[in-house]
């Protein structure tokens, strides 16, 4: 019971990044039809500039002017990193997607490829192969509550994963971007007939997706403060398979559908020897999908099939 | 002009080939060092180049090689393989044929050393790579040495280390499944704590793939398997999340590794979760004592900086060359004969006194000799914590 419980915790933490990155997949392909390849490499610069900006306010703080407790400067990395890596997304889009926008899928994604391998080797060129260890920002405490041991971080982790994926779900249910974003979802080709500025969506829809692959880039660093340039091409990988597992679009789905991938692979390898984690852990993931060829929460679309 | 020359030399170098008793006349004993001086890795090719030209000051200070009661002008030979397989090859053949060396060190990566050490057979000449711990490099080649220890020895090294030191009899074991190092290591290592503690004593047996980045499923299986210590023969960057998920996890018997934690990364990289825990490797440079701490200081004050294992076991290797051309009891002046004889003493060393331990060889071109157990200390160092043997 205890192992059980242990690696619920275990899980809880790692299904939190899957879900933050699928949450961005899933947003884009809803609107565009179009797997963002790179986002998982996203998710790599948003760790990295997680790590500058908290070094340079780690700096700025220590200069005495601007003190501030070490909280304090987490939750202003989050957000700043946040901030500008949506700018990031929003200058992949505009660089690799928009023009083309109107070519051939296959093409759209071939380009999200040739990004991520462009922010790869770009990091790889700028910062050089060494790994980079994340800046701790907060002491590690572990508590042991019965024989299970839990640390402030892994709390943390899930708390603002969970918190975001709220948010974005409040954002995209209430606002009327929001709207905006679920109606261009239902048909791209008839919504800009309304006099919904197609580009902006676009932009917004890729800025909210990277905003959040930052935020799992920090988080991811503050739980394992090695990074390396090419940290996000798996990840991005598995991500991608909860978004589709989540269902096209689905906020909701999304989310439970990286809390099950975490679950997944944890389980299995409690269970069977960890040498075949993956091997079992994808296959069960392809079964589902076989029975549920939309995801949990997606609809069938067949009438507009664009691929 | 230039073609009359040429030709004039390839007739003089004929008439040396046939006439050995030419090279007998300079009487000065040329030995070649193979050394990766440029490329991928020129800090091991400086390394080997230091302690080679270190070795030679002293043996001129001493007025020469002194062999069978007759002191012998040397000459090192330098050549640089550019760390390409290749270049090795062509330099070591350069050193054979054309400088006439009695005996060659290096290459040193086992990338250059294992075809090098192809060629230094054929034309049976000694060599000695001071740093290849791939086995192929001196497999079935009895010209062939090394001045290491292999990869999978260091196994049976740190099952007894554990076995003695802390009286465990329980193990688990984590290691990357698709790397070969690792996995080799984690093979091996099994393999000689269960033939101590009977079978069925590493009561886990993790694994993950390369590029992982959460063990927690697979560190709270070997926590609740009853172990008192973890072994990972991991890289640094993989030893520091292993090591601070595991502390995360509740656990805090020790965790032990092996040569492939020693990099200064691996402190950077894990910070106070590693201070005091142990690994496996050739050299220490911290809390060294004897001969090995007169090298380190003699070697930083000429170069500015702590010398690496490879310029160590360069040093080492250079010591048993020397004592293996001294146990030949003199040189005859015939080449062929010379390499023959330098390739049977130095089979025959035996508790050869190195900076990097007492090496004996036994037969074939691996030497017997002892790991050095390094403790990491709360300064983040690396520290001599003892010798271990298998």
């Amino acid at each position: 019971m205890v192992i059980f419980l242990q690696n619920l915790v275990n899980a809880l933490q790692w299904g939190s990044f899957y879900a933050l990155i699928a949450l961005g997949y899933s947003m884009v392909y809803s609107i565009l039809m179009l797997f963002n390849f790179a986002h998982g490499d996203i998710f790599m610069v948003g760790a990295y500039i997680g790590v500058g900006v908290s070094m340079a306010l780690i700096a700025l703080a220590s200069l005495g002017a601007f003190a501030m407790p070490n909280w304090l400067i987490l939750v202003l990395t989050i957000l700043i990193s946040m901030f500008l890596t949506s700018f990031v997304g929003m200058i992949v889009e505009r660089v690799g997607y928009r023009p083309l926008r109107d070519a051939p899928r296959a093409s759209a994604a071939i380009t999200g490829l040739m990004i991520g391998i462009i922010l790869e080797t770009g990091n790889l060129a700028l910062l050089g192969a060494r790994r980079v260890s994340f800046p701790s920002l907060i002491a590690t405490t572990t508590y042991d509550v019965g024989g299970v041991f839990v640390t402030n971080k892994k709390i943390m982790i899930v708390l603002v994963s969970f918190l975001l994926a709220l948010a974005l779900h409040q954002f995209v249910r209430r606002t009327k971007w929001g709207m905006a974003i679920r109606a261009m979802a239902f048909d791209v080709t008839v919504v800009p007939l309304m006099g919904v500025p197609l580009n902006t969506m676009i932009s917004l829809t890729f800025a909210l997706g990277s905003a959040l692959a930052a935020a799992a880039g920090i988080l991811f660093g503050i739980a394992y403060p090695v990074l390396d340039p090419y940290m996000g091409i798996l990840f991005g990988w598995k991500a991608f398979v909860a978004a589709i597992l989540g269902g096209r679009g689905s906020v909701m789905g999304a989310t439970l559908a990286g809390f099950l991938l975490g679950f997944t692979e944890i389980f299995v390898a409690m269970i069977f020897p960890s040498t075949l984690r993956d091997l079992i852990a994808y296959s069960i993931i392809l079964l589902i999908l076989t029975f549920r060829p939309h995801g949990f929460f997606g609809e069938p679309y067949s009438a507009r099939l664009r691929l | 002009m230039r073609k009359r020359s040429l030709v004039g030399v390839c007739v003089l170098l004929g008439f040396l080939a046939f006439f050995p008793s030419g090279w007998a006349q300079a009487q000065t004993i040329k030995i070649g060092i193979n050394a990766e001086l440029t490329g991928d890795i020129p800090k091991v090719g400086e390394g080997t180049k230091f302690a080679a030209q270190m070795w030679l000051e002293d043996v001129k200070a001493a007025g020469g090689l002194a062999v069978g009661g007759k002191k012998y002008p040397v000459e090192l030979v330098i050549e640089d393989n550019e760390s390409k397989a290749e270049s090795a090859v062509k330099a070591a053949t350069k050193m054979i044929t054309e400088d006439g060396v009695l005996v060659m060190v290096g290459p040193q990566a086992s990338k250059q050393a294992v075809p090098a050490g192809g060629i230094a057979n054929n034309y049976k000449t000694p060599m000695i790579s001071p740093w290849s711990t791939n086995p192929d490099t001196t497999k079935d080649r009895p010209y062939v040495f090394r001045a290491c220890f292999l990869d999978p020895f260091q196994g049976p090294v740190l099952a007894n280390f554990i076995t003695t030191e802390f009286k465990f009899t329980k193990a688990a074991v984590l290691y990357d499944v698709a790397s070969d190092y690792p996995k080799g290591l984690a093979e091996f290592f099994k393999m000689a704590w269960e033939r101590l503690h009977g079978p069925g004593s590493v009561v886990a047996y993790e694994s993950f793939t390369t590029k992982d980045t959460d063990f927690s499923s697979q560190l709270t299986k070997i926590k609740n398997s009853g172990a008192q210590v973890l072994f990972t023969p991991q890289y640094y960057n993989e030893v520091a999340l292993i090591v601070q998920q595991a502390h995360q996890l509740g656990w805090k018997k020790p965790i032990v590794g092996s040569d492939s934690w020693g990099s200064a990364e691996t402190v950077t990289l894990c910070g106070k979760d590693c201070y005091g825990l142990f690994f496996s490797t050739h050299y220490a440079a911290a809390g060294a004592t004897g001969a090995t701490k007169e090298f380190i200081i003699r070697y930083q004050r000429k170069h500015g900086y702590v010398p690496d294992d490879v310029a160590a076991l360069t040093w080492d290797a250079m010591g048993l060359v020397q004592k293996a051309i001294q146990d030949t009891g003199g040189l005859t002046g015939d080449l062929k004969k010379d390499r023959e004889n330098v390739r049977s003493a130095m089979g025959r060393i035996k508790n050869f006194k190195g900076i990097t331990g007492d090496m004996t060889f036994s037969g074939g071109g691996d030497p017997t000799k002892c790991a050095v157990i390094v403790r990491i200390s709360d300064k983040g160092e690396f520290e001599f914590y003892k010798a271990a043997c298998p």
